[in-house]
């Protein structure tokens, strides 16, 4: 390899080296994580049992990975670093200009899609644990990134009020009987009241400190859940909410069920297909109107207030309002998520609105790269699709043995992956940021008036 | 005869229990160039930032076009038309150079939002080459050229500038004086300018204050400031670009 520049050579010896290093760190730490395992034998006592084999593949998937990493993957980034930078090639312009209609299509498509593929029996899962949760994160996601992407406010509490709009379907539909269409914006209203709440004391507050008081305001708020047993019934939660209906017709088996009133037999995939399109219109309202108004003032000065706050207020915007505006809309949206959340589980419990929940969508947010709807929308899919997907991945048995449940690396698998594209992409999925306006007439300014020149 | 535009009378200013401002008087004109110079540490931008509200004067007034303003919150002293581009240009770094200006014009008449960015567009052509490019990667001259056409963009009755030529190159230095010039001579902008660069503030404005720690020293016409002895001795002895 002498005839190789020096900046490209690979050195064997320190990549053997570094592999050795590496695997006698991962045996180090794996020794007592994976190497041992305390396990209860029929009398009850505890027993320290060894699993060196475990601990030999895992040790020597680190090392020889580290192997290839030196021999094959720096010599190629280096190689690619040292080529210039190369226009975006014409085939992945033409895909981003039609990648939003064919995604709105497929997901307009997808019960289809499923029940084509997966048969009756089986498409309910798919609607349900995949399409719903993952649109109802979607949306969760794009109402939070209104506060922490658009306005820069980190809120640490959202799960908040996504339990407000939950409780407040619950027991008001419980309580009072009205119907899910006039508690949909009746609990959209209550959590943005919350907003606006939370949003006066921490208003003098930024960054770290408002990242912890909005944590403190997510945990009073399932605290009061937990303790306030005469109206929330505590741990137990509440059971038997009343479920949506299509507009006056229940899904049920009975005669004016939904079923029998246009003339199919009676299956509960119907109503799953029915939440699915109402996620789907609540997720896309709020991508709809955040996106215009992203276009107004107010909307301009969240951008704005994100960027500068001193520099908003020297230029005339009242930034207390403009930071409660920013909470009370991202409220709304994970109050209308909440009460759809509660009409289609039919209980709820404190549970529920934990702060890993809060943490789950704020990850969504910022590994989608903070203010980009379609990178929150992308990284929705992939951590709430991704554990859904483990349930699937059944083949893993076969090589791991029977008892490997996938979803238990969940959060190593997360951890990891976070770490990955925080290292590769530090702003998120999807760092640029559209310009909310541009000119339609290209101003040329001759010559003559650019006094310097170029410089 | 001339108007006052902005009159700062005994204002005291804090921060904590330190007195940054000791009680300072000064106004400024309808039509006027006024430049308040001064050392670091002096005050100077104290005294800027308290005419917005923010640290606010603990004692004393300030009045602006007949409002007493000592204890507006900033962004109603901003709707009264007295526009400011900050220390340290604060513009915002991820929104483009249109962006940027569409905020400034917040408080103005939407309907006069392409004249006025045409005029400022006109003034510092530079902006318009790089119209759709994000604020953080232009140059420190443009974006200051940014920061004032942002605050031009509110169709100020008092433009408010802080320290315009920190860090910048002569050439830039002399180009954004000369638009600054530009704007008073042909559309009779008030500008209260804060500078370092004493040489060149004194010869661009009409009157000039001289700021030591947080009281005002001297005042006159830029000419008689210039031609001060003291003044040569401590601001303009090796300070000529």
């Amino acid at each position: 390899m002498g005839g190789d520049a020096p900046g490209l050579r690979v050195d064997t010896v320190r990549a053997l080296r570094d592999a050795g290093i590496t695997a006698l760190l991962a045996f180090g730490l794996f020794l007592p994580l994976v190497g041992f395992q305390t396990v209860t034998d029929v009398r009850n006592d505890l027993i320290l049992v060894t699993r060196w084999p475990l601990l030999l593949a895992v040790v020597a998937v680190v090392g020889i990975g580290r192997l290839a990493y030196s021999l094959a993957v720096e010599p190629w980034l280096r190689q690619r670093a040292l080529l210039p930078a190369t226009p975006a090639p014409a085939w992945r312009v033409q895909a981003g200009k039609w990648f939003l209609p064919f995604a709105i299509g497929f997901v307009v498509a997808y019960p289809a899609i499923v029940l084509a593929t997966a048969g009756f029996g089986r498409a309910v899962k798919w609607i349900d644990n995949f399409g719903i949760q993952v649109l109802i994160y979607v949306m969760l996601g794009w109402g939070l990134n209104i506060v922490v992407g658009l306005a820069g406010l980190l809120d640490l509490g959202y799960v908040a009020f996504y339990a407000v709009g939950a409780y407040s379907y619950a027991l008001l539909a419980k309580t009072f009987g009205f119907s899910f269409w006039i508690l949909l914006p009746l609990a959209g209203v209550l959590a943005s009241f919350w907003g606006i709440l939370l949003g006066f004391p921490v208003l003098r507050l930024r960054g770290d400190y408002l990242a912890i008081v909005t944590l403190a305001f997510g945990e009073i708020i399932r605290i009061v859940l937990i303790n306030w047993v005469d109206l929330t019934n505590g741990y137990a939660g509440i059971t038997g909410i009343p479920r949506p209906t299509f507009f006056g017709i229940p899904f049920n088996a009975e005669d004016d069920g939904f079923a029998a009133v246009f003339g199919l037999e009676f299956s509960p995939i119907y109503r799953t297909i029915f939440l699915y399109y109402l996620i789907l219109a609540l997720a896309l309202l709020t991508a709809f109107v955040t996106v215009r108004l992203r276009r107004l003032p107010v909307g301009r000065a969240w951008e704005a207030l994100r960027e500068d706050e001193i520099a908003c207020r020297s230029l005339g915007i009242n930034t207390t309002n403009t930071k409660l505006t920013a909470f009370a809309m991202g409220a709304m949206f994970a109050g209308f998520a909440g009460s759809f959340f509660a009409a289609r589980q039919g209980f709820i419990s404190p549970d529920s609105f934990t702060f890993l929940e809060s943490a789950t969508i704020l990850s969504i947010v910022v590994l989608g790269g903070m203010g980009s709807q379609i990178g929150v929308a992308i990284a929705a899919i992939a951590m709430i699709g991704g554990t859904e997907i483990m349930r699937e991945l059944d083949f893993l048995k076969l090589i791991f043995g029977s008892t490997f449940d996938p979803t238990q690396y969940r959060m190593l698998l997360f951890g990891f992956a976070m770490v990955l594209i925080m290292i590769w992409r530090p702003r998120g999925l999807i760092s640029t940021r559209e310009p909310s306006v541009v000119l339609k007439e290209r101003k040329i300014i001759g010559a003559d008036l650019v006094k310097e020149g170029h410089g | 005869m001339t108007t006052r535009l902005l009159t700062v009378r005994g204002v005291k200013t804090f921060y904590g229990r330190v007195m940054a401002l000791k009680g300072v008087d000064l106004e400024v004109n309808e039509g006027e160039i006024v430049t308040l110079i001064g050392a670091n540490g002096a005050g100077k931008s104290t005294l800027m930032m308290t005419v917005c509200g923010n640290p606010r004067a603990r004692e004393g007034t300030i009045e602006f076009a007949g409002h007493d303003i000592t204890r507006l919150p900033t962004h109603e002293i901003a709707r009264l038309k007295l526009a400011q581009a900050p220390e340290g240009r604060r513009i915002f770094s991820r929104m483009t150079v249109l962006e940027n200006l569409q905020m400034g014009s917040i408080t103005a008449e939407p309907s006069e939002f392409a004249r006025d960015l045409d005029r400022v567009l006109a003034l510092f052509p530079r902006l318009s080459q790089r119209i759709g490019q994000r604020g953080g990667t232009l140059s420190g001259g443009e974006q200051q050229m940014l920061a004032i056409a942002r605050a031009l963009m509110a169709q100020p009755r008092l433009l408010l500038l802080d320290e315009p030529s920190l860090g910048l190159a002569p050439l830039v230095v002399r180009q954004i004086f000369d638009a600054i010039k530009t704007l008073n001579a042909e559309s009779g902008l008030t500008v209260f300018l804060v500078e370092q660069n004493a040489y060149h503030a004194l010869k661009l404005a009409h009157r000039g204050y001289v700021m030591v720690n947080g009281r005002i020293t001297l005042s006159g016409t830029g000419r008689e400031l210039l031609e001060h002895s003291e003044i040569k001795s401590a601001y303009l002895e090796g300070g000529r670009h």
